[in-house]
């Protein structure tokens, strides 16, 4: 599928089709039906507007307008101008009059639908508790006049000695009557709910609660009315079961909202970074703006302790950024000039200008906001099967009570037609498909959630579920497991030369090279306080090294066939080269004026919590696998150090993707762990890939899991999440199925027989409440869940996690 | 039996019978997006279902759906998209526009998060 919206739930302004742009405004004083007319009527005068609609039910216009000839900004005035307001243009709130549509495309404000869900939810919970207490304060007198058989629990026993039939009928009458405004007004959504899905043919929990209270309600009323169409002794009315069965499920959605709330408070969470104003550079001064005024190339000023609020790249100053609520990485981030920042992210105590390069819905944290919402939204595999059963679910349940109902019919006790309808009741009522349809997709928002709060994202279900079931996990070497750039590790002079001398001179010689070898002795000498001078003359060799003449001596630096080209000996080296070698260290030779001089060695250096993440990996029960296309010795080395036992060394790139393929051969699920962009062949092989990231860009199509972060922790804990998520959506729906298919049977009655034990359908009532709360409040443990890979790091410094030199 | 045992009895398998038919036998006539510019739209109301729930279009033309959720049920909350990976949130209310492009003839189907409203795509060719 081509993507037009890159997943977003699009706003979907701009040009079509070269002439018509298509806006959509959010209207507001659209009080009565007859404002829409007028709305349409005042837009199609204008000129270049071609169709206009108006909706009052969703208080919109949609508008197909020819942009050359008129803009949003006109179209604004003109709804103004007629005396209405315009709330937003195409779904992005209105606060500056003369925006242009090109801005409004690109401007986002992400938090006012934070604040709108969790108000939605609020509202909802407060309403669906307002029902409750209506419902539950009707129930309590229907319930103590419902069963004049059960001396203890009827009222008038209380004021009378022995209550009259007549007494005892006007009370029920007045139950059945008090029981109308309990299904019209709290019981209301579920006929409206139950008609809506009739209408299309199908049918929902709402159409078993509707059918189960107005069954209760139609048989009470017949029985007590026309008494004589029942046999004798059945002509029981039972009120009771409409009132508290309508109390407890509406309670049991109450509470369901409520929790269903706080599951998603992660994507929440994370809109909430958002800033919500920039302070900016224009003409010269700097002005507080909206973020959503923000404009790519704009100079932004960010003071200590404040926010980031957009991506860019800064063009002056430097400061440490926390970037936890992003990449997930706890300590602080040095960034200067021509490094990137990313918004959302914390200035801690520098000041910086940068330059912006993403605004609006482009931005890394609005990019992850989407992928965490359209992962969260998916499904897993498990869930497809409950979806073929719960398309089926309900009619068939609507078809087990009518069985129920002729069984108890036509060979139940008497009064065959009382517990006939009793028990179909219940077994309407029972039945819980919200339970069964929730289990995963509760599941799936609170995993993908967790994964996102430590800056791993997971890209659908189906990675999730997949992610749980690894059997081996393949990492890449160069940037994976160590940082990818070379760093000066030794300097060994030979005999009759300081080490500072040498260092000096190899980087002095080295400083006009671009090499990465280079770029590292040059940076070491200065790491460590050397001040390297410029070279005189200067020539590269390519495939040997360099040669350079430095304050008047001839400095050679390269590999051994440089100096055999020279004719140098090496002989008073070759034990600390082979030594290096044997580390996994590139060792480079060093001749000053035609003389051996030493032997500096650079190396690629292992990421600080390589070690600690393969080992939880481990414990995890993982194979842990190395690529590389390093030399097999280097490899080794690396091996050795991370405790890694299977090493596949001297793979070129092409035949990285060979490798997993293999791997997987023997019906093993092999993740891949590597850098996105070389690796993605690799990655898009295995069952699972995992791009592991040093910066913020989420784009990576390749992967199925991304880390926002370098670490590999990032892999064992998206592991251990998907392993917990799928554990948890398991217990949801095994509970789910296990409630609904002894439920079901018990509610019709199948233990009767053998034991005498039938169900009270007020019993089934708060038994289905209670399940579908269940499954919400299972799915919510997950927020709890606490990952071993992120248990040892918390509290360790990093400097107390030795440095291991590659 | 009795003849209201009979009647009865009857009654009963007649109800089976027409659930079993109305809800999983009949098969629903789609409803055409219509093309607007370069894209074929057309406008879902969210309410206890999705309305029109069968919805035909053409591959390989833009399609934008535009969902309108009209009741404050959580049920309706999310659209989900299963074979696009693709979820939208409703608010109440609001119109949310889906887009994509289908690529080949075959079905679609969307749901909201339990399964319980359904709706599909028919993409002709």
């Amino acid at each position: 599928m081509t993507d037009l919206s890159k997943g977003e739930q699009g706003r979907p302004s701009g040009t079509m089709s070269g002439e018509v742009q298509y806006t959509r405004l959010d209207l507001e004083g659209l009080h009565c039906s007859s404002c829409a007319p007028t709305v349409e009527r005042v837009l199609r005068g204008v000129p270049g507007v071609r169709t206009v609609a108006v909706s009052v039910g969703t208080n919109e216009a949609r508008i197909a307008h020819d942009p050359g000839t008129v803009g949003v900004g006109e179209l604004c005035a003109t709804v103004e101008a007629a005396g209405y307001g315009v709330a937003s243009v195409d779904g992005v709130p209105r606060t500056d009059e003369a925006r242009d549509p090109d801005e409004s495309e690109h401007a986002e404000t992400p938090d006012p639908e934070a604040d709108s869900d969790v108000e939605a939810h609020r509202r909802e919970y407060r309403r669906l508790m307002r029902k409750f207490w209506f419902a539950a304060t009707v129930s309590v007198p229907v319930l103590l006049v419902a069963y004049p058989e059960i001396g203890w629990l009827y009222l008038p026993n209380l004021f009378v000695v022995s209550p009259s039939e007549g007494l005892v009928w006007g009370l029920f009458a007045l139950s059945g009557l008090a029981a109308l405004p309990v299904l019209a007004y709290s019981g209301r959504q579920f006929f409206a709910g139950a008609w809506s899905a009739f209408r299309h043919q199908s049918a929902d929990m709402n159409t078993l609660i509707a059918l189960g209270t107005s069954a209760a309600w139609l048989y009470s009323t017949a029985a007590l009315l026309v008494p004589r169409l029942f046999p004798e002794g059945t002509a029981v009315p039972f009120y009771d079961v409409a009132t508290v069965v309508t109390a407890l499920v509406v309670l049991g959605q109450a509470l369901e909202v409520r929790a269903k709330g706080q599951t998603s408070q992660a994507i929440r969470k994370l809109i909430g970074l958002q800033a919500r104003t920039a302070r900016v550079v224009r003409d010269g001064e700097e002005v507080e703006i909206p973020v959503e005024e923000v404009q790519e190339g704009d100079v932004v000023v960010v003071r200590p302790g404040e926010k980031v609020p957009v991506d860019g790249v800064i063009v002056e100053g430097r400061s440490a950024l926390d970037e936890s609520m992003i990449t997930g990485e706890s300590l602080p981030v040095d960034k200067a000039a021509g490094d990137e920042v990313v918004g959302a992210t914390m200035n801690t105590t520098g000041s910086f200008k940068f330059e912006v390069t993403r605004v609006g819905k482009d931005t890394a944290l609005a990019q992850i906001v989407r992928m965490v919402q359209d992962a969260m939204g998916s499904k897993a595999p498990i869930a497809r099967l409950v979806d073929v059963v719960s398309g089926y679910f309900v009619p068939a349940v609507m078809i087990i009570a009518i069985l129920t109902f002729l069984a108890w019919f036509n060979f139940g006790p008497t009064p065959a037609i009382a517990f006939a309808v009793v028990t179909a009741v219940t077994v309407l009522i029972i039945a819980c498909p919200c339970a069964v349809g929730m289990a995963v997709p509760m599941s799936m928002v609170g995993g993908v959630g967790k994964g996102a709060e430590h800056g791993v994202l997971i890209r659908n279900g189906g990675a999730l579920q997949l992610a749980s079931k690894l059997d081996v996990v393949v990492l890449d070497k160069t940037g994976t497991i160590t940082r990818g750039a070379p760093e000066l590790t030794d300097v060994r002079p030979a005999p009759g030369f300081r080490q500072d001398d040498l260092l000096r001179l190899a980087a002095a010689a080295d400083r006009p090279s671009e090499h990465p070898l280079a770029r590292a002795i040059v940076d070491g000498a200065r790491d460590r306080g050397l001040t390297p001078p410029e070279p005189e003359e200067f020539d590269a060799v390519p495939g040997h090294g360099v040669e350079a003449t430095v304050e008047g001596r001839a400095v050679l630096i390269g590999n051994v066939r440089l100096m055999r080209r020279a004719s140098i000996a090496t002989e008073a080296v070759e034990a600390d080269v082979l030594a290096l070698q044997e580390e996994g260290r590139t060792a480079m030779y060093v001749a000053v004026d035609g003389r051996i001089a030493g032997v500096v060695a650079v190396a690629d250096t292992l990421k600080e919590d390589s070690l600690d993440a393969i080992r939880v990996m481990r414990d995890l029960g993982l194979e842990v696998v190395m690529l590389t296309g390093d030399n097999e010795r280097t490899a080794q080395a690396i091996a050795r150090q991370v405790g890694i036992d299977q090493v596949l060394a001297e793979v070129v790139p092409e035949a990285k993707a060979v490798e997993v393929h293999q791997l997987r051969a023997d019906g093993r699920r092999v993740g891949m762990v590597g850098d996105g962009i070389n690796d993605a062949p690799a990655l898009v092989e295995a069952d699972v890939g995992f791009a592991i990231g040093t910066g913020t860009d989420v784009a990576i199509e390749a992967a199925d899991v991304t880390l926002m972060s370098g670490s590999l922790k990032g892999v064992a804990y998206a592991i251990e999440v998907s392993r917990a998520t799928m554990r948890n959506a398991k217990q949801s729906l095994f509970g789910a199925f296990v409630y609904n298919t002894l439920g079901i049977p018990i509610a019709a009655g199948v233990l009767y027989p053998a034991f005498g034990v039938l169900l009270s359908p007020l019993i089934a009532g708060a038994a289905m409440a209670a399940s579908s709360v269940t499954v919400v409040m299972n799915a919510n443990r997950l927020r709890f869940f606490r990952a071993r890979s992120f248990e040892s790091s918390v509290s360790a410094p990093r400097n107390a996690i030795p440095e291991v030199a590659a | 039996m009795t003849t209201t045992q009979w009647i009865v009895n009857l009654l009963g398998l007649t109800a089976v019978g027409w659930i079993v038919w109305y809800f999983w036998l009949q098969t629903k006539a789609g409803v055409a997006a219509s093309l607007m510019g370069d894209v074929q739209e057309i406008d879902i109301t969210v309410k206890g279902g999705y309305e029109p729930d069968v919805i035909v279009v053409k591959a390989g033309v833009p399609v934008r759906l535009n969902f309108t959720r009209m009741e404050s049920s959580m049920c309706s909350e999310v659209v989900s998209f299963d074979g696009l990976d693709r979820s939208a949130t409703l608010p109440e209310g609001h119109t949310v526009p889906v887009e994509f492009t289908p690529d080949a003839p075959g079905e679609i189907p969307f749901q909201c998060q339990m399964g319980m409203l359904r709706g599909k795509i028919v993409v002709t060719t």
